[in-house]
């Protein structure tokens, strides 16, 4: 079988869109949504699967996107921050809490995190303390002491209950 | 760091990823990629070409063999950690796999990536060593299985060629009304554990116990059984004392030292885990 080092096109869907790009095998998802399709809401931060910065949903499940090739993927719906909010204006409810409850300082962890929890919101509408800590457990937050960010998840997640009564 | 410069296939069948290892020098089995990922980040591997097997459906699997328990290399974590099947037959894995790494790495980790990393105090090596796992390898040339005692070859080093891979484990479920307890130390919830214990036992018709394993993780190079400790509780009906004597002889095991952690903290670590492994395995346990 033929092998290349270099760089190919690849195809997949980010936030719901068909993208395309090219990227060489050792490129990371995490770089190739911030070089390739100026995703830079993603953020890398140890490239080692430790600190959480960069999580996206691949599939609908959390994932390191710096311990997975870009080439890997092909054929892959991927989800990043970029995807949270409906439009500019509105923020999504797990934004709009961090945002009113101070869940964030320097901002750097915060989209890994804001796209675990909304893998945990979409399995569990009404997840309890523990289990949101668990969650954060994969996530390194060196600012704000992790109180206001698991209140803020509890906090979007009543919010996401109270939006989807109303919407039933 | 970034990754260095390599070769990349994603072969659609196992035959074909065979066939990739058998005609590619230096090539590496990329699965979850949770570590070898990180250790191309880090510039710890140097691999010429990437075999990725993510996309060889018939490595992923869950399968009910009867006696046995058969799991694909290739399936992730979280399957196992959300299986009914091994939530019923196989509870120390399920236990242990909680402590693998996060729910985000536990998503895309593998069974057989965990295995063939081979780190010492990884869960899935620990148990399948608790477990008497049969490990199943194939190559281009045929399959071979081989017991998880001769796996490890030394340190993070399976006993696999060149152009081997790890298919599958085989592990056999102990009987109904065995006790079981997975238990490790970190600094903190989803580390590595500085050491772990996994303990099964079951008690005979004469309340003793007449079957009993013991395994040690991540105080030596690779998971390690304790002998001495189970024939100490076998024939007994573990009381007190028993307990202690078994422990005991954990914490005699000859525990390495790094430098962020020394053996005899690793042995005094093996002696409280397996003493309390071993009294939660008790309670679960129908005597």
């Amino acid at each position: 079988m033929a092998t290349t080092q270099d760089p190919r096109p690849v195809h997949l869907s980010v936030n719901g869109k068909p993208c395309q790009g090219m990227a060489a095998p050792r490129l990371h998802l995490a770089d190739f949504l911030r070089g390739e399709l100026k995703l830079t809401g993603t953020h890398v931060g140890c490239e080692h699967g430790v600190c959480g910065a960069c999580t996206v949903l691949v599939d609908g499940v959390s994932a390191r996107s710096c311990l997975m090739l870009a080439v890997q993927g092909e054929g892959c719906a991927i989800t990043t921050v970029e995807g949270l909010a409906a439009d500019e204006h509105e923020l999504h409810p797990l934004q709009q809490a961090f945002h009113e409850l101070h869940a964030l300082q320097c901002g750097f962890c915060t989209p890994g995190i804001l796209m675990s929890l909304s893998e945990l919101l979409a399995a569990n509408p009404d997840p309890d303390e523990d289990t949101v800590r668990d969650v954060l457990s994969g996530h390194l937050c060196r600012c704000t002491g992790y109180q206001n960010i698991v209140a803020a998840a509890l906090r979007a997640a009543r919010l996401l209950r109270e939006r989807d009564g109303h919407a039933r | 760091m970034k990754a260095p410069a390599v070769d990349y296939v994603a072969p659609r069948s196992l035959d074909e990823a065979l066939q990739c290892l058998a005609g590619v020098d230096n090539a590496r089995v990329l699965a979850g990629g949770q570590s070898l990922m990180a250790m191309l980040n880090m510039r710890f591997a140097f691999p010429d070409c990437l075999v990725d097997i993510n996309r060889i459906p018939e490595l992923a699997y869950l399968r009910d063999e009867g006696d046995t328990i058969r799991i694909g290399a290739m399936t992730r974590q979280r399957d196992v950690e959300f299986s009914d099947l091994v939530r019923d037959r196989l509870p120390i894995l399920r236990e242990a796999i909680l402590n693998v790494g996060h729910r985000q790495t536990r998503n895309r980790g593998t069974v057989g990536g965990s295995l063939c990393q081979l780190d010492p105090s990884a869960e899935i090596p620990t148990i399948a060593m608790a477990l008497d796992a049969q490990l199943h390898v194939a190559s281009a040339a045929g399959t071979r299985s081989l017991a998880m005692a001769d796996f490890p070859a030394g340190y993070m080093t399976p006993a696999l060629e060149a152009d081997e891979m790890l298919v599958g484990v085989s592990m056999q479920p102990w009987e109904p009304g065995h006790g079981w307890s997975f238990l490790e130390f970190s600094r903190r919830h989803g580390d590595f554990a500085i050491a772990s214990a996994a303990v099964l036992l079951r008690f005979g018709p004469d309340a003793r116990v007449d079957r009993c394993s013991i395994t040690l993780g991540g105080v030596s190079t690779a998971p390690v059984r304790m002998g001495q400790a189970e024939q100490a509780l076998l024939g007994t009906k573990a009381e007190a004392a028993d307990i202690e004597r078994a422990a005991a002889l954990c914490g005699a095991v000859d525990a390495s030292s790094d430098a962020y952690v020394p053996g005899w903290y690793r042995q005094r670590l093996a002696r409280v885990l397996s003493s309390r492994a071993i009294t939660r395995a008790l309670e679960r346990a129908t005597r």
